[in-house]
């Protein structure tokens, strides 16, 4: 294997980039939006809800243990599943619909690497300057200056990270209870584990792999650039007024007097004049950052800005934009608000009919019936009934079938069944059929078994089979 | 961030030689990383064998110095389970049995523990429904030969029923009427004739009042004047629905004929005390139990 000469390296080494500060509509709005994400997700798990004794009072807990998960006024069981099932769809054609409408929003403002890697680079601003400060800062030998605030920097990123971690935690179990267990040392080693595990992710993608997440990791991006199309709302240069670029004021050049503004705040590195890349996350500092170029040249502003691929083409040809709404409304992004409206009024609909109790009735099949010493036959049914409130309920059985047949509970007297609250109870149910009577001569029988609860109209069904004597032996 | 246009200058790398319709593949070197890491899967793989079981010997594979095992861990978890149900074990055999039903927790993990034992060792005659067979008596009905409450069932489960093994088992024997010529063949027919009026059932009402003579004479000691059974003998009720070996014709007489001969083995050899009155718990909870 003589190799004469070195083959060229297929690793490019990452080239750091040190935003700058940045003032202006899109900044502020970010401002805005960090302010509200981070205030959700550290506040939430901390927010109260009175649910009666038997139930945890925190207002959004995802109760692993006893597999429940809480929301408010809201109780989701596992087998009701499908209410996550259907947020997540939600979730998801909510994406599509901002997709379609403006492009990567989701990356430029609420995605939380970019809102921690925001917060991240903020820290890094109040501790070692702006970017002109933090690359000399960077170019510099290590010494005293250097490390002390490299340290201080860390830090503070390691506590932050600290915080979400253990915000996170708070979602699964009591947050006040865990908190006091934390500090002194008793939670369980999962909790810990989690908190470890997410202060160093944060850490790291927040603090120095930043970018790369978006550009390399996420698969998100990628799925985003086949839901964008031409009428898309993505950020862009308006090449035809900036081109040439050069000084201001000399006859021929272009409005862009090649200031690198929007290069220097631009947090994933990239040049937005070369028109639209892989890595811009549409976070709309460029734009701040031209528009306040533009103010102090006297030019009209949005040299970048919001445009689609539509407009460009217009917009070349000396015809004006068009409107922003004209690129929000359009049968496919209507066709997504349809679909995302739809599940959601389904699932809140679903809400409000679900009963607060549920019933599940296995037959025994083994055997199918048992004869008794006076000859009746008589079946075997496993009944679960689940009572989803705050408070323990009787519930009253009864069968209705059109033949007579009798029903009777194992290991008690009486048709009246007691249901702890917030559990399921398992209970072996009988029904009997007289001697020689239609049900008990026949192959089996339609049943139907009513559950209701004493003292409340909530009452619930179950339909089954009654196997009689021509179903085969027992 | 953008990666650098990659230059692709000619260069002078040995092809392999081979072609495959006039393609040729350049030998180029394997990435640095990726031989370290072939390199680092050797090392590791090395130190894999000798910290856990991996050669093969005559008998068993080197144990390696961690000494894992997973029989070991087997053992181990069932050691666990063991001594994380000892307490509640020990509050089932100092229980009333019948206070059990009393106790949610206790009952349910008497129902439990004692469905588990109940398919290992009582499902091969009874069936793993507790419906029994013909010979084999199904426990989820409301006639029991020996009694079905809690201490009945405890009883017969701890002793057995005619083995040879407890001398405390149940015992009781019915006479071959037939074999050893008690009744000749016209007094069987006739006492079957009668003991399928006990039970209701399609008879010859003339031959059924010869034959209440002979159940007077030879059967109401054990089976009662109304048939009714005793179960302090185990004697089956005759007058009810429910057969053991058959309550046809040719069925009873050939009970009356050759008599039956039930066993049951005695568990207190074979099951801890819990795990017999788990199982006395689980069956008397089937449907049957009194």
């Amino acid at each position: 294997m003589s190799n004469p000469d070195p083959a060229p390296s297929l690793y490019a080494a990452r080239e750091p980039v040190f935003p700058r500060r940045v003032k202006g509509t899109f900044r502020t709005l970010k401002w805005w939006i960090m302010a509200v994400t981070l205030g959700i997700y550290y506040i939430l798990p901390w927010i109260r809800w009175d649910r009666g004794p038997a139930l945890p009072d925190q207002a959004v807990l995802v109760d692993l243990a006893n597999r429940r998960f809480f929301f408010f006024m809201i109780e989701i069981w596992p087998h009701e599943f499908y209410f996550v099932a259907g947020l997540l769809i939600m979730a998801g054609l909510g994406l599509f619909l901002f997709t379609s409408a403006a492009g990567r929003v989701w990356c430029g403002y609420a995605c939380p690497q970019t809102v921690w890697t925001d917060l991240f680079i903020l820290v890094e601003r109040w501790i070692e300057g702006d970017r002109n400060a933090r690359l000399r800062l960077h170019r510099q030998v290590w010494n005293g200056e250097k490390i002390r605030k490299r340290a201080v920097k860390w830090t503070v990123w390691l506590l932050i990270g600290l915080a979400t971690g253990g915000a996170w935690i708070f979602y699964f179990t009591d947050a006040p209870t865990l908190l006091g267990d934390l500090v002194s040392g008793q939670a369980h080693p999962i909790a810990y584990t989690t908190m470890l595990v997410l202060t160093l992710t944060t850490f790291f993608f927040g603090g120095f792999a930043r970018e790369q997440i978006c550009i390399y990791a996420c698969p998100w991006p990628r799925i985003q650039a086949a839901m964008v199309d031409e009428d898309t709302l993505t950020i862009g240069y308006r090449d035809w007024r900036g081109e040439p670029r050069g000084k201001a004021n000399v006859a021929g050049n272009g409005d862009c007097i090649d200031c690198m503004a929007c290069v220097n705040v631009c947090p994933m590195g990239i040049d937005i004049r070369n028109g639209q890349q892989m890595a811009c996350i549409t976070c709309g500092l460029c734009i701040d950052a031209c528009n306040d170029v533009m103010d102090k040249i006297g030019k009209p502003r949005d040299l970048i800005g919001y445009l689609a691929l539509t407009d460009e083409l217009r917009e070349r040809e000396g015809q004006p934009p068009k409107s922003v709404w004209a690129h929000v409304f359009r049968p496919r992004t209507v066709l997504y608000t349809v679909l995302w409206a739809g599940i959601g009024i389904g699932l809140v609909v679903a809400l409000f009919l679900r009963s607060p109790i549920d019933v599940n009735v296995t037959p025994v099949r083994n055997p199918t019936f048992v004869t008794l010493s006076d000859g009746s036959i008589r079946n075997a049914y496993e009944i679960r009934l689940r009572n989803m409130q705050g408070e323990a309920a009787e519930f009253a059985l009864t069968v209705d079938s059109e033949a007579p047949l009798a029903l009777s509970l194992e290991g008690q007297e009486g048709l009246v069944v007691t249901v702890p609250a917030n559990e399921t109870l398992s209970q072996r149910l009988y029904l009997t059929a007289p001697p020689d009577s239609p049900a008990a001569r026949a192959h089996h029988s339609d049943v139907r078994l009513w559950i209701a609860e004493e003292g409340t109209t909530n009452r619930v069904h179950h339909d089954t089979i009654f196997n009689g004597k021509e179903g085969g032996d027992g | 961030m953008c990666a650098k246009p990659i230059k692709h200058e000619p260069r002078q790398v040995e092809t392999t030689g081979h072609q495959w319709d006039g393609i040729e593949e350049y030998n180029n070197p394997l990435p640095r990383w990726w031989v370290w890491v072939f390199y680092a899967t050797i090392v590791w793989g090395i130190g894999y064998t000798i910290a856990y079981p991996a050669w093969p010997l005559i008998k068993e594979a080197t144990p390696g110095l961690l000494g894992a095992s997973t029989r070991a861990d087997v053992a181990a978890e069932i050691a666990a389970v063991d001594s994380a149900n000892a307490a509640i074990k020990e509050k089932l055999v100092a229980a009333d049995l019948n206070a059990i039903a009393a106790d949610p927790a206790l009952a349910e993990f008497a129902t439990r523990a004692g469905a588990a034992v109940f398919r290992t060792n009582c499902a091969q005659c009874h069936g793993s429904g507790a419906a029994g067979f013909v010979g084999y008596p199904n426990l989820l009905d409301n006639d029991w030969l020996w009694g079905g409450t809690m201490e009945d069932i405890h009883l017969t489960v701890t002793h057995g029923i005619r083995n040879t093994t407890d001398a405390d088992a149940r015992y009781s024997e019915m006479p071959k009427f037939g074999t050893d010529g008690i009744l000749d063949e016209t007094q069987i027919a006739q006492v079957v004739e009668h003991v399928l009026a006990l039970s209701g059932q399609e008879h010859d009402a003339a031959l059924a009042a010869e034959g209440a003579i002979v159940f007077a004479d030879n059967c109401v000691a054990c089976h009662m004047e109304d048939g009714s059974g005793d179960r302090a003998q185990g004697a089956p009720r005759l007058s009810d629905a429910i057969w053991l070996y058959g309550g046809s014709r040719d069925a009873i007489t050939e009970t009356v004929t050759n008599a039956r001969f039930g066993v049951m083995p005695n568990w207190n050899g074979r099951l801890s005390e819990d795990e017999i009155r788990a199982v006395a718990y689980f069956v008397h909870g089937q449907g049957g139990g009194e």
